[in-house]
């Protein structure tokens, strides 16, 4: 974090948090709302025909993935449209960079406050998946610090993705590409086993997977064999990730 | 002592050099002019003043910290009016400031006084909690202003400011900014209104094409390139008056333009009144040397895009 200072960095997240606080009603419903939406449709209605996964229901199954794919969702939207506006369209980081805060302080600001906002989003889905009775504990407590590690694991990427667009259209890539795949084959919804081989190898170093394994672990209390692998892929995935996006898109800003 | 020196600054971006190797020595407490066309290379100057720009090479000392390794600091110290409005649209007008004011460190109850009193100074009380898309113009460009005396700077960079505004706006900001000199900060300005600059300013440079073409007051400036007055013929392109205008002026110094011929220097009434009779001239004006006449000299008419 060379040049970046922890007062600048908070001032940073500080802002983006006062934007969220101004219309936290819209800014909370999706979490709250959304697990719904899936648990009844996938867990009742899919459920239902499938019965059990793995010697669990088919909703227990299911309702981690949910809340993992929302911290991928929330941290990568947050770094991609939401600070590609701030810097291109409004220019929020022009006028902060004329203060003494670094372009380092900013983007690590920016990548923090993702990893909060995913923290806040899986953190309120946690309780409607827990309103279903869905959670173990005490290992379900472990679910927001997952939420925050895979947050800027993800956050970086996205601000990578950010630092090489000439146009914010091509976000659609980065979504269809990388993100709706792992929506799809990282043990989501159904689990890695059903995969043909080579596909469940290309899995397996998707992030999205240990992000599943992990909170999977800890909301059923019961710790895949993978488990230690996927602690030590998003913890070194957490920090180098942004480390290398926060340079990169340095190299664009600083001219 | 000096508010900015520079040494043989200088800017490149890949092949083409925008700064090349200029020298500044910025007085404090002055409202100092820095003009120049389109592509002369004023932002890029100004953004290295502020330390958002490293510089390619060259030495360059702000408010006597050294640019390239007290960047936070120096920007602690300095307040910037970008060129172009770069308010916080999730945010409404009180609180752009109060945000703004964290980074700088400013306490938050501290960054609230700070606020209602610089709202206060541009005139901008009313409209406090409005939201910035509610904002005309100059109400945008005076709470830039305000935003950018949130950490009390030392000195003031002002890119362009009154760009794009109407004639009240841009009179209530040549106010605050003389009120603002008069405070004792060192002002610094781009502009491309030389009434403007000829207004505000104590001193200033011409640069064209990354290089220094003159420096001096606007007043010395004029009365070296321009003498006190000009005279001009409108001739309408009848280029055989022209030519007659021209050899009549005997040395005296003009310019040839599409459709008229202007003379500078002074006592110039005589000239008038000769060559008008003499050469049928219609339209003929005495008037007084400007620094747009300055300007226009030493940067030429090419159009510059």
């Amino acid at each position: 974090m060379t040049d970046a200072t922890a007062a600048g960095v908070r001032a940073m997240v500080g802002r983006n948090f006062e934007v969220y606080k101004k219309t936290w009603k819209v800014n909370a419903l999706p979490p709250l709302a959304e697990p719904f939406l899936y648990l009844i449709a996938m867990g009742y209605g899919l459920g239902a025909l499938i019965e059990e996964v793995q010697g669990i229901p088919y909703i227990r199954f299911i309702a981690p993935a949910i809340v993992a794919i929302t911290m991928m969702q929330t941290a990568f939207m947050e770094t991609t449209y939401s600070s590609y506006v701030r810097m291109y369209f409004q220019k929020t980081w022009d006028a902060v960079m004329a203060t003494p805060l670094t372009p380092t302080d900013i983007l690590w600001g920016e990548v923090l406050w993702a990893a909060f906002r995913a923290t806040i989003n899986a953190a309120l889905m946690s309780l409607v998946v827990a309103a279903f009775g869905l959670l173990s504990y005490p290992t379900a407590f472990l679910i927001p610090v997952l939420a925050f590690a895979i947050g800027m694991m993800f956050a970086g990427i996205g601000l990578y993705v950010s630092s090489r667009v000439r146009v914010i259209d091509q976000f659609s890539y980065a979504f269809f590409l990388f993100i709706t795949p792992q929506f799809l084959f990282s043990g989501t919804f159904f689990p890695l086993e059903q995969l043909p081989d080579a596909a469940r190898a290309v899995a397996v170093a998707l992030p999205l997977t240990h992000a599943v394994q992990l909170v999977r672990g800890a909301a059923l209390g019961d710790w895949p064999d993978i488990a230690p692998w996927s602690v030590v892929y998003v913890a070194v995935a957490a920090y180098v990730v942004p480390a290398l996006a926060v340079r990169t898109m340095r190299r664009r800003i600083v001219h | 002592m000096t508010a900015v020196q520079a040494r043989g600054l200088t800017k490149r971006f890949g092949g083409l050099t925008a700064v090349d190797g200029i020298d500044l020595d910025i007085p404090e407490g002055v409202c100092y002019g820095l003009l120049g066309p389109n592509g002369a290379g004023k932002t890029t100057t100004i953004r290295m003043i502020q330390a958002v720009s490293p510089p390619s090479d060259g030495r360059l000392t702000v408010l006597g910290l050294d640019a390239a390794t007290d960047g936070r600091t120096l920007r602690g110290r300095v307040g910037v009016v970008p060129q172009e409005d770069n308010l916080d649209p999730d945010f409404t007008v009180r609180d752009n400031l109060r945000i703004y004011a964290r980074f700088y460190n400013v306490p938050g109850d501290q960054a609230d006084a700070r606020a209602d009193e610089l709202l206060t100074f541009l005139n901008l009380e009313e409209k406090r909690d409005a939201r910035i898309d509610e904002l005309s113009g100059g109400m945008k460009r005076r709470l830039v202003v305000a935003r950018s005396l949130m950490n009390d700077p030392k000195m003031l960079i002002l890119d362009e400011p009154t760009t794009g505004l109407d004639p009240q706006a841009r009179h209530a900001l040549w106010d605050t900014i003389r009120r603002l000199r008069r405070q004792g900060k060192t002002i610094l300005l781009t502009t491309h209104y030389m009434d403007e600059a000829e207004m505000l300013c104590d001193e200033l440079v011409v640069i064209d094409r990354g290089r220094i073409l003159e420096h001096g007051d606007p007043r010395g400036l004029i009365a070296k390139h321009c003498g006190s007055e000009a005279l001009e013929f409108v001739t309408d392109e009848d280029t055989q008056k022209m030519d007659a205008i021209v050899a009549a002026l005997d040395g005296v110094p003009h310019e040839r333009l599409p459709d008229r011929v202007v003379a500078y220097g002074s006592g110039l009434e005589g000239l008038q009144h000769r060559i008008r009779d003499a050469h049928d001239v219609d339209e003929s004006v005495l008037r007084r040397a400007t620094l747009e006449d300055v300007f226009l000299r030493l940067t030429g008419r090419a159009l510059r895009d």
